[in-house]
């Protein structure tokens, strides 16, 4: 499923995989002014809590998400000096080493694209309506728990 | 006409993803309390759960924001995506 004319044209969430690569580039095309640009890739363990984890299952909310994607973004732009951002996350089911989500930013100097890249990150974990359900080898499904050490994160930004 | 979401573990939980009801509640609360004389596993997920996220027309909000006709409400565990 292809939105032609997306709302928000620097945030995908989407089944499919995404070239690292590519999302770098494009992210660069047209401007001559960049001098930095930092990539971050998160993606599926094969354990977790101590087991085995066989599948993981994305689920999102249609239309916030993108909403809380698109906040977390412009909060990025408002607070470091930045020429382009973009954030990609997968939905649906994945498998160990299947990467989950992406964000890259592009900055004149490497500073302001290393806190935003990480601010981004930061506040998707604890802000952006993704729920994981991982699958053990025996079939056993459990939805993941929301971590503490995440909120903490988060709040080294405030 | 209200829409109520639920999603992730509290839609498996309550058995069912979305319903649409009427807009009689003046806030996120009074619906709430509505909600929960359903049944026990109702007044677990809605009212004695400190994990309850709630959103009013994708955003944030909280037990005490207003809700009119046209609303779309959802419910769901803290987030764990990235």
């Amino acid at each position: 499923m292809v939105n032609p004319k997306p709302i928000f044209p620097h945030i995908r969430i989407c089944e499919e995989d995404f070239d690292l690569s590519t999302e770098a580039r494009n992210l660069r095309a047209g401007h001559k002014d960049i001098g930095a640009v930092v990539t971050f890739v998160g993606t599926v363990r094969d354990i977790n809590e101590g087991d085995e984890v066989s599948v993981l299952e994305l689920e999102h909310y249609p239309g916030m998400t993108e909403k809380a994607l698109e906040k977390i973004r412009l909060q990025a732009h408002e607070r470091w000096s930045l020429e382009a951002s973009r954030i990609i996350h997968r939905i649906g089911k994945m498998y160990p080493c299947d990467q989950i989500v992406m964000v890259a930013v592009a900055s004149r100097h490497r500073e302001n694209a290393f806190h935003a890249a990480h601010f981004i990150m930061d506040y998707l974990k604890t802000n952006a309506p993704f729920w994981k359900k991982e699958t053990l080898p025996d079939g056993f499904e459990r939805w993941v728990d929301a971590r503490v050490s995440d909120k903490e994160a988060e709040s080294r930004w405030n | 006409m209200l829409s109520i979401l639920y999603f992730a573990s509290f839609r498996e939980l309550l058995g069912q993803a979305q319903e649409q009801l009427p807009a009689e509640f003046q806030t996120v609360e009074c619906l709430l309390n509505a909600l929960a004389q359903r049944g026990e596993a109702w007044q677990q997920a809605l009212l004695n759960n400190q994990n309850l996220q709630i959103a009013v027309n994708h955003d944030v909000a909280h037990r005490h924001t207003p809700i009119k006709a046209g609303d779309e409400v959802a419910f769901f565990p803290p987030v764990t995506g990235g």
